[in-house]
């Protein structure tokens, strides 16, 4: 079928004026088309976040730099961290989710398409109000100036007496903002996932992405809301003359910390599952064989959602809890290890015994594995809480969890990119250049981000904004700055790659890959309904069903 | 591991020069009980990861070489394996294992290093964080310093550990001197406490760890442990009286009728500031604010004359005084031994 035998569609393919056009984006409720304004808003904030990132790392690649003043480092990493954490990360993570749960579990929309809409546009309200306090104090009109409170913002910096002015309110309000938008995709991804399924895609028939998806919304509901109500208790403090968190006036830093890392620390795993789901799409495709232990996946998975309802404390290893505290969240945090420990088990037999196809996407889920085996490794060295007490708040502390959200994370989304652009665009990414992409990325990551861990263990604390000479840090941070070359290089690669292949890539078909989830069965781009008929499906690989009748899967599922 | 270890202990590799240390705040070159005992947990946690790194890393290592599609692949699908519960039961138990493993040692290193007895000899310091220096109280002895840490050395047989109260008088801080002790932070109306107990003489560095406003990066911290009969005649000279020297009235005056002194304390005068460093001795320390700068006249004249200079950012004004002024109150300050 094609778009023009609909009637309505026809002015679509009639390019009407740009500025239809456009208005056609800004006032969309499609959840493909709010799924790509998603994904586009990340990029660009990526590369944004990226220079901040940049500018950090020019300054501490010799001791007693002058390139930024401290002001505007502390600055740089404020802004660095919260933009990547919910203007990057997020925003792609929900970007993925709208594009592709409707798709992959045969409905036509999301539940709630205006509120879907709504949501992305507060997201990106909160982004650019964030950004807009740049041009603030010693920019251009004078009401305040980037907050430089930290991405966690610990109180009392944020009480009017160490942040006066309008910095800090700006992160509230960013993140106040944004955090709305994210409640509301949270519930309408699960409405989606819970209420709109096609005939026979029952819940344990659903590609473990739309599981994840699921875990993911749930987490997010739970976590956001403290951060949100956090926020605003934060506002009354400096408005209203409360004392929640103002220690001047009687007020608890240890409570923000609390209220903080009960969001702070389920939101990483609000992004690494989204993480995990893209993984488990691409690795059995290019292995060709069905993902390894489904049921336990969902369960592992399922069992870290809740277990990370209960690790936040071991962000505070050092504000002196009892050893019993301390003992609890050791052993919940190492807990966590052992679901995680089955997944990778579990991605690994499924490339066993298969025949690998290493195209960009699965080279980028390789590189996940190794570095997220990594990352997770050092994660349980700062589970031993001792272990934190020397390294927590350092740099081997900011190079794991760089491990985890960019090693990891960005990787698999990277991943994500290329196993999904030719649905999404109807063309295939150019492979040289993704696999240029891919080396480069790779080659500079290791290279930032190992090297990062030594100057932690020779006791360079995090958000410094200059060093002294002899502690043996310099030859490392130099080396780490080289690193940030190889990734801007990589990422300039990877947008042009985007933009060229948007225009020029070939033209993949339905099913490129050979591919077994219900997105495959549509056309690339999928029309405005998603399918012209909804399907049917009796497994959890429906498209081998079709194209291997002699030997379906739903013989072997019960 | 061994190879590692001497890359990162401040001892420097044969053919280097010994008096060079490579790094004189590794974590892996700890003189003091509790470090001693977060290294030692260290080098079990990283044995066993290193051991589940390289199993797991082999076996990826081996399916991405043994299974990679051939150029000879005909197309066809490999086997379909869906799972299997006994192989995924081994997976997870084994995990469980280990974890039960790792936790039982770290819970036994808390319990037994978090609060220990406090024996006789035992030593205690009020250390106060302000937003970019550190004051430390030496109760028993009534001396107050800031910035430079003197404690005695520890020795097995009569332990003298120090035992540290922490306080903040703004926003978070953390103290941290890795060959010491891990950090603990310092939150405003949260006392905390840590304690060191070092068994070598020396100067031990360290710095703030926790971000606390513009000039975080340099709230330096030096530690300094001394021989018992050093230790005891610092506490001495800290004890008596500022020095009264003629020669320098002109600067005395200066300081006691300019702002200086509603932020300084100088014992045993009008100035009672507790805003700021006390420096009533002020000449026994080797750097001024907080370690950005050697203690020395030129140093001194820059800070005094404008702090922003040494410091951006740090709470001190510039007094605007003129040169005579700045020279005469230098000359002062270098006075109080
Ligand atoms: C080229 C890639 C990147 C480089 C070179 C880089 C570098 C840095 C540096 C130097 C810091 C400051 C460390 C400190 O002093 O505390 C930092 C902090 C941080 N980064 Fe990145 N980063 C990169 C990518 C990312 C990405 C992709 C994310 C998340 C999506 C991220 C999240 C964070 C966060 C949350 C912080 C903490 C900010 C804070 O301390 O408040 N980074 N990064
Ligand atoms: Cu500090």
């Amino acid at each position: 079928m094609t778009t023009a035998s609909i009637p309505w569609m026809q002015s679509d393919v009639a390019r009407r004026p740009l500025v239809e056009r456009l208005h056609d984006w800004v006032t969309t409720v499609d959840h493909k088309r709010l799924g790509i304004l998603y994904v586009v808003y990340a990029l660009v904030l990526l590369v944004v976040a990226g220079i901040e990132a940049a500018i950090m790392r020019i300054q501490l690649m010799a001791p007693h730099n002058d390139f930024v003043s401290p002001q505007v480092f502390n600055r740089m990493f404020t802004m660095h961290g919260t933009t990547m954490i919910f203007f990057v990360a997020m925003p792609l993570v929900f970007g993925f989710a709208n594009y592709l749960v409707p798709l992959m579990i045969g409905a036509r929309d999301m539940a709630f398409p205006r509120l879907n809409a709504f949501s992305f546009w507060l997201t990106a309200f909160g982004g650019v109000l964030l950004h807009f306090s740049f041009l603030g104090g010693s920019g251009l009109y004078g009401a305040g100036t980037a907050p430089d409170v930290g991405w966690f913002a610990y109180a009392p910096l944020t009480a009017k007496t160490f942040s006066p002015g309008h910095s800090t309110d700006y992160w509230t309000l960013a993140l106040l903002v944004s955090g709305f938008g994210s409640i509301g995709t949270a519930i309408n991804i699960l409405t989606t996932i819970l209420c709109l399924r096609c005939p026979g895609m029952t819940l344990g028939r659903m590609p473990l992405f739309a599981w994840l998806s699921l875990t993911m919304a749930g987490l997010v509901i739970l976590a956001v809301s403290p951060l949100s109500a956090a926020q605003m208790m934060l506002l009354v403090d400096r408005y209203l003359g409360g004392h929640f968190f103002d220690t001047q006036a009687g007020g608890s830093a240890v409570i923000w910390m609390h209220f903080f890392w009960v969001f702070g620390h389920p939101e990483v795993y609000v992004l690494v599952i989204p993480a995990f789901a893209v993984v488990s799409e691409i690795i059995p495709v290019f292995s060709r064989k069905p993902i390894f232990g489904y049921p336990v996946m969902v369960a592992a998975t399922v069992c870290i959602g809740f277990i990370s309802m209960s690790v936040w404390a071991h962000h505070m290893f050092t504000v002196g809890m009892s050893p019993a505290a301390n003992g609890f969240f050791v052993l919940s945090t190492m807990a966590i290890a052992v679901p995680t420990g089955i997944k990778i088990f579990n991605w690994l037999a499924t490339m066993w015994g298969g025949t690998i196809q290493f195209r960009t996407p699965m080279l980028f889920c390789t590189g996940f594995l190794f570095q997220f085996l990594i990352g997770g490794l050092t994660g349980v060295m700062l589970a031993c809480a001792p272990f934190d007490w020397q390294l927590g708040g350092s740099y081997f502390l900011v190079a794991h969890f760089h491990y985890v959200i960019v090693g990891a994370i960005l990787f698999a989304l990277f991943g994500g990119f290329y196993y999904w652009f030719p649905k999404v665009s109807g063309r295939m990414c150019s492979e040289t250049l993704g696999k240029l992409h891919f080396w480069l990325f790779l080659i500079g990551f290791h290279l930032t981000f190992d090297c990062m861990h030594v100057p932690g263990i020779l006791g360079m604390p995090r958000r410094i904004y200059t060093y002294e000479p002899g502690r043996g840090w310099d030859a490392w941070n130099l080396w780490v700055t080289i690193g940030v070359v190889f990734q801007g290089l990589g990422t300039l690669v990877f947008v042009g790659n985007l933009v060229w292949s948007y225009f020029e890539g070939d033209r993949a078909g339905s099913d490129p890959w050979d591919a077994w989830t219900l997105e495959w069965s549509t056309e690339s781009p999928p029309p405005v309904y998603n399918f012209a008929a909804l399907p049917v499906v009796r497994s959890r690989r429906p498209l081998w069903d079709l194209k291997h009748p002699e030997d379906p899967d739903w013989k072997y599922e019960q | 591991m061994a190879a590692l270890a001497a890359l990162l202990s401040p001892t420097a590799p044969s053919g280097a020069s010994a008096t060079q240390p490579l790094s004189p705040t590794s974590i892996f070159a700890p003189v003091s009980t509790p470090a001693d005992s977060i290294f030692e947990l260290s080098l079990f946690v990283l044995a066993v990861t290193a051991a589940i790194f390289v199993t797991v890393f082999g076996l990826l290592l081996y399916a991405v070489v043994r299974f990679r599609r051939k150029t000879n692949d005909d197309g066809t699908e490999p086997p379909q394996v869906y799972g299997s519960y006994e192989v995924e039961l081994a997976w997870t138990i084994i995990p469980v294992l280990i974890v039960v493993a790792l936790f039982l040692a770290t819970a036994r290193m808390i319990a037994s290093t978090q609060h220990p007895a406090k024996p006789r000899n035992a030593l205690d310091v009020v250390v106060i964080g302000h937003q970019y220096w550190w004051e430390y109280r030496y109760p028993a002895f009534d001396v107050v310093t800031a910035n430079e840490l003197h404690v005695p050395v520890s020795d097995a047989a009569d332990p003298a550990p120090t035992f540290l109260t922490l306080l903040s008088a703004d926003t978070d801080h953390s103290f941290w001197v890795p060959r010491l002790a891990g950090k603990t932070d310092l939150i405003p109306n949260h006392p905390n406490s840590m304690w060191i107990d070092p068994h070598e003489t020396g100067l031990y560095l360290g710095q703030c760890a926790q971000y606390c406003g513009t000039q975080h990066a340099k709230m330096l911290l030096r530690v300094y442990v001394d021989s018992r009969e050093d230790f005891d005649r610092w506490i001495e000279a800290q004890r008596r009286p500022a020095q009264a020297d003629g020669a320098v009235a002109r600067g005395r005056d200066v300081f006691e009728t300019t702002a200086c002194v509603n932020c300084h304390a100088v014992a045993g005068t009008a100035a009672g500031g507790r805003f700021g460093p006390d420096l009533t001795h002020f000449m026994s320390r080797d750097t001024i604010a907080a370690g950005a700068a050697a203690n020395t006249p030129e140093n001194l004249r820059l800070w005094i004359r404008n702090p922003d200079t040494l410091k951006p950012g740090s709470l001190m004004p510039a007094m605007n005084l003129s040169d005579a002024d700045v020279n005469a109150v230098a000359d002062y300050l270098e006075s109080l031994r």
